[in-house]
């Protein structure tokens, strides 16, 4: 790579700061510390956004940085760590595979992104390779937490991280979609957090536990 | 102006019936809400058919033959469930699985559930088609569980983070076809998601970032279509949730979900040259309706029987799409019309069988014909209706779509057959029993609605016989636009 300017070089460090949160969520066990995680990466995904509207003067921008402070920063991780008090799940059990094997899992998802993503570098109006290779790389590994986690609320941090992920790659490859489908996402994503705070507690309810073991009752019957 | 009302009645009604829901006559409201929107839709249909397509409300919806249609089928089953729905939640309520303040969650979800689908079909902006399908997963995990036993919930759950992680891959997609978009139509545009501007420049965008945007749409939407291995969420949400919302997770979610990944196709196609989206369709098509067809005869819960036969036939459309040209998109289009109805149909029955008998397992459902005629009569021709019986629309459809096959893809023809008739004899030795035997149901205490169920059968039966000249025309039309060879 060639000359980059301070703007590039801070919208890097941001990219690289994202992948760097989306491995601590990938080892971490405890919830409380997995959403505070979340919560910085939504911080780390303002600052971006906020150098991107910097750099280019887009106005809609602005607003796109206050929405994700709003929502990423501040209302889901209150709502999260509210719904962990009053849940009083604390502590991920054992994930299914075992924190260096998903991390060495992780060092390949890293690299297979950054082959994928190299066609559409090459389109991207503002992005170096590191962004949009990273944006892939942060889906991919929230993806892979999805999967090697038991607890609901984990499986829950993970999903919000993947669309932090695809937020990333909006805002680094085509400075964010329209604003009008912005609001839509956040708007779902909302929703589907205060959804998800109902369906908890049907699962405590019935369950006692959040504890996905029970949630498997429905297999084949054969 | 039509569309405006088409998209206010139901939402003002979900906020209506979040208010009133649990008053007595809830059911009625749910009704008369559909009834309008059915109104509202028809008329739309009818501009459409005097003025042509139409482009409004500042660009953001587009409404062509193809949407059209499903825009009308969508209103029509909607209400038709909501008219099953009545007698049935009462059923449900008097014998204690819900309570009235769930009455209220289910109606207003209802509604909300039916904004999102017609704003998925009318939008002409990929972005917003995005939220409303989203938005129609979140309005409908909570009616999977409405019932909150331990299979519903795990059933919800399952549901919600399959789809909720497929979705986010139809997100990525959609990123990617912006940005290559923005690069032909100026990257600050409102323009680059909309559909009829990216119709018009498809030639030009570049072909790799497509072909990416069109595996991350085809896993996301595809998810939400139930294709093979992405389908484990469906048998279990159709299973546990209450028989109406099955009803419309067939009939219409799916079709939606196929909406959605063809208007995709249409896109990418015109942009690559080379047959690679149809590939995946047939692909994908193909293994669905294998699997399902196999996986039907394991199966001993009524309601997972037909969901397994839903995976199937969205298949079958699937492969349809991938195969494409005049015939195949004529079949397909066809195919989702006549699968829809038949399919709620079938649910509505199989909805009261099971009330009847006390359990959704199949070895206890006995004898529906000596204790309720109408409807054993109603589950036998609708079993047949969806197996490719003449003179049923599937017939129709599906003997359009072997043809095709054997046209284009001479190879496909005999898997689509065998396919066909593993699921024929699955189904049918299945469904024998519950209709004919001894009996060992009890009496419910509100009366069934079986005019939906005969309504929608005659529809399909009509659809076999004779298709009408505009819907005909209407078929041709977006058969012509879907395209391929």
């Amino acid at each position: 790579m060639t000359h980059l300017t301070l703007g590039q070089q801070l919208l890097d460090s941001c990219a690289a700061l994202l992948l760097l949160l989306s491995f601590a969520m990938l080892s971490q066990r405890r919830v409380v510390t997995l959403v505070n995680l979340y919560a910085m990466q939504g911080a780390v995904l303002t600052a971006a956004t906020l150098l991107l509207a910097w750099r280019t003067g887009e106005g809609h921008l602005y607003l796109s940085a206050a929405l994700t402070l709003g929502l990423k920063v501040a209302l889901l991780p209150w709502l999260l760590h509210r719904l962990i008090r009053r849940l009083g799940v604390y502590w991920d059990t054992e994930p299914l595979l075992n924190v260096s094997g998903t991390m060495l899992v992780g060092l390949v998802i890293v690299v297979f992104s950054f082959a994928l993503a190299q066609p559409i570098t090459l389109l991207a109006s503002t992005a170096t390779r590191s962004a949009v290779g990273i944006a892939v790389s942060v889906v991919l590994l929230a993806f892979l937490m999805m999967i090697t986690r038991r607890k609901a609320m984990s499986q829950v941090v993970g999903f919000l991280s993947m669309e932090n992920g695809v937020f990333f790659g909006a805002m680094s490859a085509s400075y964010g979609m329209p604003m009008v489908v912005e609001l839509g996402v956040a708007l779902d994503v909302l929703v589907g957090v205060l959804v998800l705070g109902v369906f908890f507690f049907q699962i405590r309810e019935r369950f006692e536990s959040l504890d996905l073991h029970h949630l498997e009752a429905l297999k084949e019957h054969e | 102006m039509e569309l405006l009302l088409l998209l206010a009645f139901p939402i003002a009604g979900a906020a209506l019936l979040g208010l009133f829901g649990a008053h007595r006559r809830a059911p009625e409201l749910n009704a008369a809400l559909s009834l309008a929107t059915l109104l509202a839709a028809c008329a739309l249909a009818a501009r459409v058919i005097r003025h042509g397509n139409l482009l409004l409300g500042a660009e953001q919806f587009y409404i062509d033959p193809f949407n059209v249609f499903l825009v009308a089928l969508t209103a029509f089953v909607g209400l038709t469930t909501a008219l099953f729905s009545r007698p049935y939640m009462r059923v449900e309520l008097e014998h204690g699985r819900v309570t009235v303040g769930r009455l209220r969650l289910y109606h207003a979800m209802y509604q909300l559930f039916m904004f999102t689908m017609l704003l998925a079909l009318t939008t002409n902006n990929m972005g917003l088609m995005w939220v409303a399908m989203e938005g129609a997963t979140l309005s409908t995990v909570l009616l999977v569980t409405l019932y909150r036993t331990p299979e519903s919930l795990e059933a919800g759950w399952k549901y919600f983070i399959l789809c909720g992680v497929g979705i986010a891959q139809a997100l990525f997609g959609t990123i990617l076809l912006y940005v290559a978009a923005g690069k032909v139509l100026g990257a600050q545009g409102m323009t680059a998601l909309l559909w009829t501007h990216l119709d018009a420049v498809k030639t030009q965008l570049e072909p790799t970032v497509l072909a990416l945007a069109f595996v991350f749409l085809l896993i996301g939407y595809g998810t939400k279509v139930g294709l093979v291995p992405l389908h484990s969420w469906l048998p279990d949400a159709h299973a546990e949730g209450p028989t109406p919302i099955s009803a419309v997770l067939s009939g219409l979610l799916l079709n939606v979900a196929l909406y959605a990944v063809v208007r995709s196709k249409v896109l990418v196609e015109g942009a690559l040259h080379s047959r690679l989206p149809s590939m995946m369709l047939m692909g994908f098509g193909l293994l669905s309706v294998v699997l399902a067809s196999l996986l039907l005869w394991r199966q001993r819960d009524i309601k997972r029987l037909f969901a397994y036969s839903s995976i199937e036939h969205m298949g079958i459309a699937t492969f349809a799409f991938g195969m494409g040209g005049a015939v195949a998109n004529f079949a397909a289009l066809l195919h989702m019309t006549v699968h829809s109805l038949t399919k709620s149909s079938i649910f509505f029955t199989a909805g009261h069988a099971a009330q009847k008998a006390g359990t959704q397992m199949m070895e206890r459902i006995r004898g529906l014909i000596t204790l309720s005629p109408t409807v054993g009569w109603g589950l036998m021709l609708g079993s047949l209706a969806i197996l490719g019986v003449p003179p049923f629309g599937v017939f129709a459809s599906e003997f359009l779509i072997l043809t095709a096959a054997m046209h284009a893809q001479p190879w496909a023809t005999p898997i689509l057959l065998g396919a066909l008739a593993v699921a024929f004899a699955g189904i049918f030795s299945k469904v024998q029993p519950m209709v004919f035997g001894e009996t060992n149901g009890r009496r419910l205490p509100h009366p069934p609605a079986l005019l939906p169920v005969f309504a929608h059968l005659a529809i399909v039966l009509m659809l076999g016989l004779y298709i009408p000249p505009y819907l005909a025309e209407w078929y041709r039309a977006a058969a012509h636009l879907i395209g391929g060879p």
